[in-house]
């Protein structure tokens, strides 16, 4: 029974990650359809961006001995600043250029990220001790779980509520909901592209920040290769979602969560090595099977 | 004075030329309808109107100023709203939200949340069906209530001029008969101007106005649609008799 209940809980804060990552890449595919390959590396700039530039395996921390009131709300904004400048000085200008060539763009920006982050702070791993009291475990039903696992669900079930009642309630909301279904009838009526293009950016921004956030508490370190793993899954997870559709990809982001962790646990041990080839076959049973993804946005219509 | 005025405008798409050189202009509170077979460059020419295509060429006015080249966005917040073919519905969003997102671009004046509230009233007062139905997934509508629910979100942003194309496309006759109804007399009501783009001749007869003929790109034919009905211009134009 508490094995049972930790596997649960494994499974569902891994979920949880990548559940976030797969939101923030959906956000911008829906408005822009384009697929942000720099996400993962805004999720490495934003624990970077708690550091003094260094280049010593000790991180000199800078903003990250805020209390968590602090952090995290700083942590947020700089993730969302950083999707936002994204936006303005790259992939505006590709606004009317054909998907694949801003596709293109987003690698090039993750690149620059990345070698940016490498020339301030090299490319060693940091160790870096981020909330230290989130490490206790807690008892659930006679399971030991982490802290941390239980904020991570908890923190993400707020943000998914948040953002469910942000889109439904807000006028804001109302206007990119409809311009993920269709951007052009929606400009049409008047929505403001840039507004609503913007927003999408510093929510996926927001939402990258906080994947870096959990990363950093739960490893203790700070890699400037850190958010490669997690979009990769998060990339996946939209599209077996339904590329576009913000539930397919929360679904499918506890899905993949949920697959991992379970075949951490029923593989044996010498396969065990294997078991991403074992998701990532899943993935492709899934694919074959409902090729338009598992809640497919109704909307993936050319743009003009 | 004239609401909506081209002069010489072409829409290429790549090597094809879809519209060459058209100059027409519409006064306030007119009816016209642009008319003519597929491919005339009929619905390239309101897309360049509501700014999703930008001209290759020639200047586009509207209430005076130059819209040539500007955002769709732009154009609809200056009064110009625009109705595709095809609806266009926002499936996944209820019947109310549809018609609210139209009062978006009003949202900074004064008072504008008891005039949308008065707004959506009227709309509910002219199609009672949206009524029933708001809270609804509009992509669960029949098709002639998606016609409403789109002229009814048009109405929303409070138009000077709404211009629509083929509004009977996929529509059981009868049903196209209520629409054109309410058109007609939403239009007395607030002093509209109407652009409508339809394939067949028929419906233009039928209502009056101002009818245009396209063919190839170009206009062929201007006048009033119930005379034009009767001639025979109207007719070797229309179905390409005599032509070469």
């Amino acid at each position: 029974m508490a094995g049972l209940l930790q596997t649960l809980f494994d499974a569902l804060s891994l979920g949880s990650l990548y559940a976030l990552g797969a939101l923030g890449i959906a956000l911008i595919f829906g408005v822009m359809r384009l697929v942000n390959f720099a996400h993962g590396d805004v999720i490495s700039f934003s624990v970077f961006a708690l550091l003094w530039p260094s280049i010593d395996a000790v991180a000199v921390v800078f903003a990250g001995n805020l209390p968590w009131f602090l952090l995290v709300p700083f942590t947020l904004t700089m993730g969302a600043g950083l999707a936002v400048a994204s936006e303005l000085l790259v992939f505006r200008r590709f606004r009317r250029a054909n998907p694949a060539t801003m596709m293109i763009a987003s690698f090039a920006l993750g690149f620059v990220i990345r070698y940016f982050l490498l020339m301030l702070f090299s490319s060693r791993p940091k160790s870096i001790s981020l909330l230290p009291a989130l490490s206790q475990p807690v008892e659930v039903f006679g399971a030991r779980i982490p802290l941390l696992q239980v904020i991570i669900i908890g923190a993400t079930l707020l943000i998914l509520v948040g953002l469910t009642s942000f889109l439904k309630r807000t006028r804001y909301g109302l206007e990119m909901r409809a311009a993920a279904e269709n951007f052009t009838m929606a400009r049409m009526l008047g929505v403001r592209a840039n507004r609503v293009i913007m927003g999408a950016f510093a929510l996926s921004g927001a939402l990258a920040a906080a994947i870096g956030l959990i990363l950093a508490a739960q490893t203790g370190t700070a890699d400037i290769q850190m958010g490669g793993a997690v979009m990769l899954m998060a990339f996946i997870a939209t599209v077996i979602g339904g590329l576009g559709s913000l539930p397919g990809a929360v679904l499918a982001g506890f899905l993949l969560g949920a697959a991992s962790v379970v075949m951490q646990v029923v593989l044996p041990a010498e396969a065990r090595v294997f078991r991403d080839a074992f998701v990532y076959g899943a993935v492709i049973v899934v694919l074959i099977w409902r090729p338009q993804g598992l809640l497919s946005a109704r909307g993936t219509k050319e743009r003009v | 004075m004239s609401l909506l005025a081209l002069s010489n405008v072409t829409i290429r798409y790549g090597r094809l030329t879809a519209v060459r050189n058209v100059t027409w202009a519409i006064t306030e509170g007119e009816t016209l309808f642009i008319t003519g077979p597929n491919g005339a460059g009929k619905s390239s020419l309101l897309k360049a109107i509501a700014g999703v295509v930008p001209p290759a060429g020639g200047r586009i006015d509207f209430g005076g100023r130059d819209i040539t080249g500007q955002a769709p966005e732009t154009i609809a917040r200056m009064g110009l709203s625009m109705v595709p073919e095809g609806r266009e519905v926002f499936g996944s969003l209820t019947v109310e939200e549809n018609l609210l997102l139209g009062t978006g671009m009003h949202a900074r004046t004064r008072g504008w949340r008891a005039r949308a509230a008065s707004e959506l009233e009227a709309i509910y007062t002219t199609f009672p069906m949206l009524k029933d139905r708001r809270a609804g997934q509009a992509g669960l509508l029949s098709g002639g209530q998606q016609q409403m629910l789109v002229i009814g979100r048009a109405l929303m942003t409070n138009p000077a001029l709404i211009a629509i194309d083929e509004p009977s496309l996929g529509l059981a006759p009868n049903i196209i008969d209520q629409v054109y109804e309410r058109l007609i007399a939403l239009q007395a009501q607030r002093s509209l101007t109407l652009l409508i783009v339809e394939q067949s001749a028929t419906r233009a007869m039928l209502v009056g106005g101002r009818m245009m003929l396209m063919r190839g790109g170009e206009v062929l034919l201007d006048g009033d649609a119930r005379a034009m009905g009767q001639s025979e211009a109207m007719q070797s134009a229309y179905f390409g008799y005599g032509e070469h």
